[in-house]
């Protein structure tokens, strides 16, 4: 037998890298198919600044904004790079209540990520649910799953998101379920249809006759396989989760100004536009844009390099 | 003769569409809409002894990888059972099918589809004995790298992804899963047909060897008539979703009974016998959703009758371990011989 086989083992080339080296080495490949752009990196940058700046917001922000005893009415309105009776200079200003706003912002952010990546991450794991439970049984159940999914996405979101708020009432648990409800559909969607291509090959059929059980071939053999469009879509709706969130907030059914997010903020400066205090609605509106647009960047260049067609 | 480990008792499949919402409702109109039913098997029985490798031969759309999937029990038959010791391989219920028996394997035919491309070797190999504790679990790893030796592989190639292998190394380890179970029957559902001829040679020696060490049972199902001829102890040509002849290698090679098989064995270009000329058989193969009357073959068989039209042919005896299911064999062609 082993006559046999050497022609094999001699001719066909194995890479000879060491095996345990392939995860990392394709960590390394995607990396330096990433830093093609230096767009990307630039807001890959950007988010994880704004990503530590928001989470450690307490240790070297200025002010409280969620303690009502540290504002001062004194403060109120101050235009951005005055010094206020804390003694050190509101650099964006502050709002109607002598709110520090680049505190406020900060702390803002942070809400809004944790809402924003919970929300994304929870509607991605049912998201998948649905869409690998459609793709694997077929029939009844798959029209069935994926007629809602249709009909969910054939109405706008926001409007989606609204009427769960009005249903829930305020919170921030309240927000991320809402959110959930509203994006869900977009991951099932994706999963769908890359499951229902994988679904077909013949490992699924191997497992199956193996056999193994169905949640086993779902989530071990289906679901990797699909994860690459999946990745692209979660960038993506975070960012638009973040988004969403800002504008409930911003028509007043979001979060209530004693724990603002981007939103709220954005709001409440609204008021005062129009009587030359700008900066009270500009400074948050320009940090929600920086945040939505370099997530969405990163999204684009992650899905370039997933992309096989554009593989080098 | 000892009691046969696999018996496939009249089974047949059948694959029924349904028409949509929209088919429906023009269907209403204009007389159609109706079911789609394909007939891809047809009252096959078939047994297989222990130790037996059964070869089973056909055109494409002959209903073959049906039957294996059947045998393996990823499809439930409509009609018949299928059982192993005894015991069905599988279960149905409520549309649903359940496999029951860990002891039939199935290889596929295509090594670049049928190994999961994010999933270590190793790991695909160890899956299954794991999860039916086939394997004590302390034992696994080791047991895996005899395995991956076994099917001539290196056992450290147990931590390489599949798309670090080529075709054949492929077909080796896919070989290897199926072997991890244990199984008493193993289905090759045209295990080879994907590779080059000099690794489709090595693959084949490669299961002759396992089949001479483990005793193997296996359903050999393949076009290719030359390799089933070097591989199986009895063959079964089937046709349209029917068993049409069986009949133990050697003597169907050297005298075909049925039109079918002869046709068969006519239309194989051959090395060195000076045949320049191979007939390609008339026509196409009919239609499964609609097969012809009487004997699926007649309107392509050149030594048809009257009677073909219109009755079923059954499988008879043929003498020497041997059955054909043809008129010729059965009385006669003529219009006389119509059972009443």
């Amino acid at each position: 037998m082993t006559d046999t086989l050497t022609p094999d083992s001699k001719i066909i080339a194995v890479p000879s890298a060491p095996p345990a080296e392939t995860r990392a080495m394709r960590l390394r490949n995607f990396w330096s198919d990433y830093r093609q752009s230096w767009v990307a990196i630039a807001a890959l940058i950007v988010i994880l600044a704004l990503l530590l700046g928001s989470f450690f917001a307490p240790f070297w922000v200025p002010q409280d904004p969620y303690d009502l005893a540290k504002l001062d009415w004194l403060d109120a309105f101050l235009p951005p790079g005055t010094e206020g009776t804390g003694g050190y200079a509101h650099l964006l200003g502050t709002d109607n209540a002598g709110r520090d706003m680049l505190s406020a912002i900060f702390y803002g952010l942070r809400t809004s990520f944790v809402i924003g990546i919970s929300a994304g991450a929870l509607a991605l794991a049912v998201g998948i649910t649905i869409g690998l439970t459609a793709a694997y049984f077929g029939g009844r159940i798959e029209a069935l799953l994926m007629r809602i999914v249709d009909l969910q996405l054939s109405m706008p979101a926001i409007l989606l998101a609204l009427v769960m708020v009005a249903v829930l009432g305020q919170g921030i648990p309240q927000i991320i379920f809402a959110l959930v409800v509203a994006q869900y559909a977009y991951f099932a969607r994706t999963t769908h249809g890359a499951a229902s291509v994988e679904r077909r090959k013949d490992y699924i059929e191997a497992a199956r006759s193996t056999p193994l059980p169905t949640w086993r071939i779902m989530f071990k053999h289906l679901l990797p396989n699909v994860l690459p469009p999946l990745i692209v879509v979660a960038t993506v709706q975070v960012a638009s989760a973040i988004s969403l969130e800002a504008t409930l907030s911003f028509l007043g059914v979001g979060l209530p100004l004693t724990e603002p997010s981007l939103g709220t903020l954005i709001s409440n400066g609204f008021k005062y536009i129009h009587a030359g205090r700008y900066w009270l609605s500009i400074y948050p509106g320009i940090f929600l844009m920086i945040t939505v647009v370099a997530i969405n960047l990163v999204g684009d260049q992650v899905r370039n390099v997933l992309d096989p067609r554009n593989s080098r | 003769m000892t009691d046969p480990i696999l018996k496939i008792e009249n089974v047949s499949k059948r694959f029924t569409r349904m028409p949509g919402l929209a088919e429906r409702l023009v269907g209403k109109i204009t007389g159609g809409g109706k079911p789609v039913v394909v007939h891809a098997l047809t009252d096959v029985s078939l047994n297989v002894d222990r130790g037996e490798v059964l070869g089973i031969v056909g055109e494409s759309g002959c209903g073959k990888s049906t039957l294996g999937r059947v045998v393996t029990g990823i499809y439930a038959p409509s009609d018949g059972r299928v059982t192993l010791n005894g015991k069905p391989v599988a279960r149905e219920h409520g549309g649903n099918i359940d496999k029951l028996t860990t002891q039939v394997q199935m290889i596929h035919q295509d090594p670049f589809a049928s190994l999961n491309p994010r999933m270590k070797v190793g790991e695909t190999l160890a899956e299954g004995p794991r999860y039916h504790n086939i394997i004590p679990a302390g034992e696994v790893r080791a047991r895996i790298r005899a395995l991956l030796e076994k099917v001539g592989l290196e056992g450290a190639y147990a931590d390489r992804l599949p798309h670090q292998f080529s075709g054949g190394q492929r077909q080796r380890v896919a070989i290897a899963r199926a072997l991890a179970m244990e199984p008493e029957v193993l289905v090759l559902d045209e295990a080879v047909a994907s590779l080059d001829v000099s690794i489709q040679a090595q693959v084949l020696n490669l299961f002759m060897d396992l089949r001479r060490d483990l005793g193997l049972t296996a359903l050999f199902i393949s076009h290719d008539l030359s390799v089933v001829r070097h591989v199986c102890d009895r063959v079964a040509i089937m046709y349209l979703g029917r068993l049409v002849e069986l009949a133990p290698a050697d003597q169907l090679y050297a005298d075909p009974k049925h039109p079918y098989t002869s046709a068969l064995f006519a239309s194989v270009p051959t090395i060195g016998t000076g045949k320049r000329v191979f007939e390609a058989i008339k026509g196409e193969i009919p239609s499964p959703i609609n097969p012809p009357s009487g004997c699926a073959f007649h309107p392509r068989c050149p030594l048809a009758g009257p009677r073909c039209k219109v009755d079923v042919p059954r499988l008879t005896d043929a003498g020497a371990a041997r059955t054909v299911a043809c008129h010729l064999n059965d009385g006669g062609v003529g219009l006389r011989e119509v059972a009443a």
